[in-house]
């Protein structure tokens, strides 16, 4: 990579369809700033997110993954996001012990109405990951852009 | 007949590596033989053999063959061949050798496969005489002669010394490249072929025979009744297919990577529940349709087609690696039993 | 023990207790016993082993067994048993067409644990006290006992038959064993060290898919990574990705099912150590969510189908174990 040409990560963002998502829409709404680099996709509820789905992200070139829902005990679905909090809770543990950096996953409860931590978590999170740099350890090689 | 003190052997090897990138059997992180590049100080293995055959080599898992680019309504085509460059496979048993010429029928008829060809053109053969045959040995059963075992170049090692027999033209200009080898009189493998001999004949798999496995019988082999208790237990994972050393079915996939379309092949298995999975159905749609074909493609459709040579070599890796231990000699055994 | 085995075998075929009986069948050579079933005594007689080379778990063959209509009868050493419940709890076994028998174990050998022991042309073993004398073609080895065990014999967790309508021999206690210990070892290696050491056993997998096909927690109708649809599908590994892929989502999805009955690693022709994985979620699974064991009994609540409200948050994940 360039010196001069600044590092800038891919980030996918699972979004909730009921919370997160709107948290999104909400901080767009208030003009808040957020990485451009940051691709939401949205799913029906946190657990709606399947492992491979994380690990797929990374094979094709994403640098972090971030998982947004209801807050626990907000879950449009009552208990959904209770699972994906186990779920994720063990996949980024096993990640970790394969060696994979840590702070590339994380899981953040954002409500409709948290447009503000919606986007101050994404500058956080990319702002981390850019510090880790490009991720190397999960990605497929068939799908390197340069 | 030349040779080198064993105590020498990685000069040898720094040698055939000058013209080549050079493969030896060694021993992975499980403590397990693999051809591995040779690297100064590498250390052959005293193993037998190999996990995974030297077919690998040849006819890797995976391999790519064209890449597609879309832009627009234009379709770009790729070429994209991994570069073949030439090679020498130290170490290669008797039975991995007679793989090849059994891979060369199915390969180099017509419509010649040129990934492979392109590879045994590039690659050279120099085999090691087995000094110590596993109880899951029965290359004897197909003609195998371990104390001979062929190439472009044989090797027997002896006490502490290397002895070197080329066969071919090119195992002939390989050994023109290799100063260090001395001339020396063939007395000490002629012992140590009448020795090897010996070891085959205490062999406990020695006397199985496969007569009567042939075209003719086919139509009986295939209707057999015993194939439901052969294969009942069969876990239809594909060990035995892929540290075959003659299995050479692949299937041709297609990955998108984004940016364009990888084609590629890679080994499949006939004991794989999507082989000839096709749109109009499963042809074999039990496991044991799938085990009859596995069985019946090495004992009886291949020598039917290849004038009785079989399609197995007796190395015996799916002896030792079936992870319920049902293998060839036990299907063998079972039909030939049936058959009487 | 093992004539004992062999003669409930014949005894429950004769009186009609079964019709049919699952268990070991004689091979070429004392240790290459192939799962299987038999339905007369004379088969019986003549080809049923239970010795100490009948390490296969027969549990998962009771899926389809149990379906064919007619009783089956079935052994279960102390950990097939726990895989036997595990798969009564999720409803894949039908209990009413099954007589399972417990029999005891002292553990497992293995004859590729001899080769790894150096022994070549492997034709008869015996023991004698701690040692395993093996006669192999080029003379008599001996090698220690427990270098001959499967893995998961080394740190048994259990000699309690959990499920049987019979029993052969007494029924053993829960173990303390050290099989995290390994698990620990890694945890507190750096996440380089990690990263090189996953590498180095997972590069070796040539996708042969036996530790997913051999997994009594792996009862799928079909797999995702057979499913052309999905995606994964990949009968060999492209490139080094594709085996964390397929290694992470195989211990994944029997992550609270997994007992640990260890026939992934029993049947790995590469020899990847693969029960790690699934005890990496055993043992997270223990320290995060109260110590759970699968199989133990048919009525607790899977953990990864259950939740308490204060559970930890992944960002836990950040704090615990291992260097950063």
């Amino acid at each position: 990579m360039p010196v001069n040409e600044e590092f800038k990560p891919t980030i996918v963002a699972f979004c909730c369809n009921w919370c997160s998502y709107a948290g999104a829409d909400l901080s767009g709404t208030n003009r808040l700033q957020y990485p451009a680099n940051v691709k939401i996709i949205r799913i029906p509820c946190s657990c709606r997110l399947n492992p491979m789905f994380i690990l797929r992200a990374f094979q094709r070139g994403a640098d972090g993954v971030i998982l947004c829902g209801c807050h626990p005990g907000d879950c449009h679905y009552t208990t959904g996001n209770y699972y994906a909090r186990r779920r994720m809770t063990l996949l980024f543990s096993m990640l970790d012990y394969l060696g994979i950096e840590r702070e590339r996953t994380r899981v953040e409860w954002v409500s409709a109405a948290e447009g503000a931590k919606f986007a101050a978590t994404m500058n956080e999170f990319a702002g981390t990951v850019t510090k880790l740099g490009p991720n190397r350890r999960l990605e497929d090689l068939r799908c390197r852009k340069e | 007949m030349k040779t080198i003190a064993i105590s020498e052997l990685n000069r040898l090897f720094e040698a055939i590596s000058g013209g080549r990138k050079l493969y030896i059997p060694a021993e992975d992180g499980a403590g397990q033989a693999k051809f591995t590049p040779w690297r100064d100080g590498l250390k052959l293995t005293d193993k037998l053999n190999t996990v995974r055959s030297a077919k690998d080599l040849f006819f890797p898992q995976v391999e790519n063959l064209v890449n597609f680019k879309v832009t627009g309504k234009q379709i770009e085509i790729i070429e994209n061949r991994d570069i073949s460059e030439p090679f020498a496979v130290f170490g290669v048993r008797g039975c991995d050798c007679r793989s090849f010429d059994i891979l060369d029928r199915v390969f180099l008829s017509d419509p010649v496969d040129t990934y492979y060809q392109t590879r045994r053109e590039n690659g050279l053969v120099i085999t090691l005489a087995c000094t110590r045959p596993a109880e899951t040995c029965f290359c004897g059963t197909f003609g195998i002669d371990p104390a001979s075992p062929g190439g472009d170049v044989t090797c027997w090692m002896e006490g502490d010394a290397l002895y070197w027999q080329a066969n071919t033209e090119k195992g002939k200009a390989l050994t023109a490249e290799l100063p260090m080898l001395r001339d020396c009189g063939e007395e000490a493998v002629e012992t140590q072929k009448t020795r090897i001999r010996g070891a085959l004949e205490k062999l406990p798999l020695r006397d199985l025979d496969l007569t009567g496995f042939d075209g003719e019988h086919m139509q009986t082999l295939f209707r057999s009744e015993k194939w439901a208790e052969l294969s009942e237990s069969c876990l239809g994972c594909g060990t035995c297919t892929f540290v075959c050393p003659t299995c050479q079915c692949y299937d041709v996939q297609e990955f998108n990577t984004g940016t364009e379309v990888k084609r590629f092949r890679c080994w499949d298995s006939c004991m794989y529940s999507d082989f000839t999975q096709m749109s109009a159905g499963q042809p074999r749609p039990t496991q044991k349709e799938r085990f009859r074909q596995r069985f019946m493609h090495k004992l009886v459709y291949f020598p039917s087609n290849n004038h009785g040579i079989y399609g197995c070599v007796g190395c015996g890796r799916c002896l030792q690696k079936c992870p319920i231990h049902m293998n060839i000699v036990k299907v063998a055994r079972t039909l030939k039993e049936e058959m009487k | 023990m093992q004539e004992r085995v062999k003669q409930k075998a014949i005894e429950l075929l004769e009186n009609g207790t079964v019709d049919r009986v699952l268990g070991w069948k004689t091979g070429e050579f004392f240790y290459d016993l192939t799962p299987a079933v038999f339905t007369s005594r004379e088969e019986a007689e003549t080809n049923f082993v239970f010795s100490a080379f009948s390490g296969a778990n027969l549990s998962k063959y009771l899926i389809a067994e149990s379906r064919k209509g007619g009783k089956v009868a079935v052994f279960l050493k102390p950990c097939d048993s726990y895989s036997f419940t595990q798969l009564l709890k999720e409803h894949r076994i039908w209990r009413e067409n099954v007589y399972a028998v417990g029999v005891q174990c002292d553990g497992m050998c293995d004859a590729e644990k001899l080769r790894d022991a150096g022994c070549e042309g492997i034709l008869s073993v015996r023991e004698e006290g701690e040692n395993l004398i093996v006669g192999t073609l080029y003379g008599e080895k001996t090698v220690a006992r427990k270098d001959a065990l499967l893995e998961r014999c080394t740190v048994c967790k259990s000699k309690k038959i959990v499920t049987f309508d019979e029993l052969i021999g007494e029924n053993g206690e829960e173990l303390d064993s050290d099989r995290f210990a390994e698990v620990a070892r890694l945890e507190a290696m750096t996440p380089e060290e990690r990263f090189d050491f996953w590498r180095g056993e997972l590069s070796r997998c040539i996708r042969c898919n036996a530790c997913r096909n051999v997994c009594p927690a792996c009862s799928c109708e079909k797999c995702v990574f057979d499913n052309a649809d999905s995606g994964v599908r990949n009968k060999a590994a492209a490139d080094s990705f594709e085996e964390k892929l397929f290694h992470i989502i195989r211990a994944f999805h029997v992550a609270g099912r997994c007992t640990d009955c260890g026939e992934c690693s029993r049947v790995c022709p590469q020899h990847i150590p693969l029960h790690l994985l699934n005890r990496k979620f055993i043992k997270d699974i223990n320290e995060l969510y109260g110590t759970y064991q699968a199989g133990a009994d048919p009525e607790t609540k899977p953990p990864l189908t259950d939740y308490t409200v204060s559970d930890c948050e992944p960002s836990v994940v950040y704090e615990r174990g291992g260097k950063p």
